[in-house]
């Protein structure tokens, strides 16, 4: 692996991440703001995985691993809750949530 | 050969990724995030991980796009009834923390100086014979084994609530549809 592959993987890993950040502040839709943090969560698994390819050791695809795992079980749950709250309020706009507000 | 194949996916990956937070209609933000698994997985598959990438396009895009899709389609939410979103004052706050992130994390990433790194020239070359996925299985097992269960109950944790919220159906809710639940 050379170093600038190296670079290039961490370079890639930061821009989807950040990409990910940008989306969570722009967009009002619910559902696409989950989609940018599956996109935030990608970019650290690429992270993980160009540094155990550099280590030359596999536990940074352990983590990888249970990274994918806990995102599945989040994207279910967070989901099940839009999906309540689309219920409730037949919007999935997240400025119209705002009943917690005084 | 590497960084020419890398550079593909790459494109690809930010194509996706982009296409994700600036297109206008909820399908079209999941074709792009789909694009991006897919081209992640490739480079999973460049740097070796095998195993991880077939798990990214098993679980990442196979999965929960899918259950991406399937709430945006329940919400009907699709192209037609898209939101209007407006372009608000957070939406600048949110480009500048974007470029300023990749800005000083690029300049770290760059910075660090080519000598000092011992990196192998090929997967196999670092692993020796155990090959990433053995070596993967022998530490999953062995010694993450205790996290591996801990994870096993997250995702029934996670099993069980989304039957608990799925299952009160709120007070503006229909009749019929809780009188179908019970």
């Amino acid at each position: 692996m050379t170093p600038l592959l190296f670079k290039l993987c961490l370079t890639l890993s930061v821009v989807l991440f950040s990409t990910g950040v940008v989306g969570v502040l722009v967009r009002r839709n619910a559902i696409v703001l989950f989609m940018c943090v599956e996109l935030m969560l990608n970019g650290a698994n690429l992270a993980f995985v160009t540094f155990s390819r550099y280590l030359g050791k596999a536990d940074g695809q352990v983590f990888v691993f249970f990274v994918m795992a806990v995102a599945a079980a989040e994207v279910a749950v967070g989901l099940a809750i839009i999906v309540s709250v689309f219920r409730n309020r037949p919007s999935v706009n997240v400025d119209e949530f705002n009943s917690l507000r005084r | 050969m590497q960084i020419v194949l890398f550079s593909v996916f790459a494109i690809a990956a930010l194509t996706g990724a982009l296409g994700v937070i600036f297109t206008r209609s909820p399908v079209n933000s999941a074709v792009g995030l789909v694009i991006t698994m897919f081209a992640v997985a490739a480079i999973y598959f460049l740097l070796g991980a095998y195993f991880v990438g077939i798990v990214q396009v098993v679980v990442y895009a196979g999965a929960i796009v899918v259950l991406f899709l399937f709430v945006i389609m329940l919400l009907n939410v699709g192209s037609a009834n898209a939101l209007r979103e407006r372009f608000t004052r957070t939406a600048w706050a949110g480009i500048l923390l974007g470029v300023g992130f990749v800005a000083i994390s690029g300049a770290a990433v760059w910075a660090v100086a080519h000598a000092d790194m011992p990196v192998a020239a090929t997967a196999s070359a670092a692993l020796g014979d155990a090959g990433h996925t053995r070596q993967l299985a022998r530490l999953l097992f062995q010694h993450y084994a205790l996290l591996f269960e801990v994870v096993s109950i997250v995702l029934l944790t996670a099993l069980v609530g989304v039957t608990l919220l799925v299952r009160f159906h709120g007070r503006l809710g229909d009749e019929d549809s809780a009188a179908q639940g019970e």
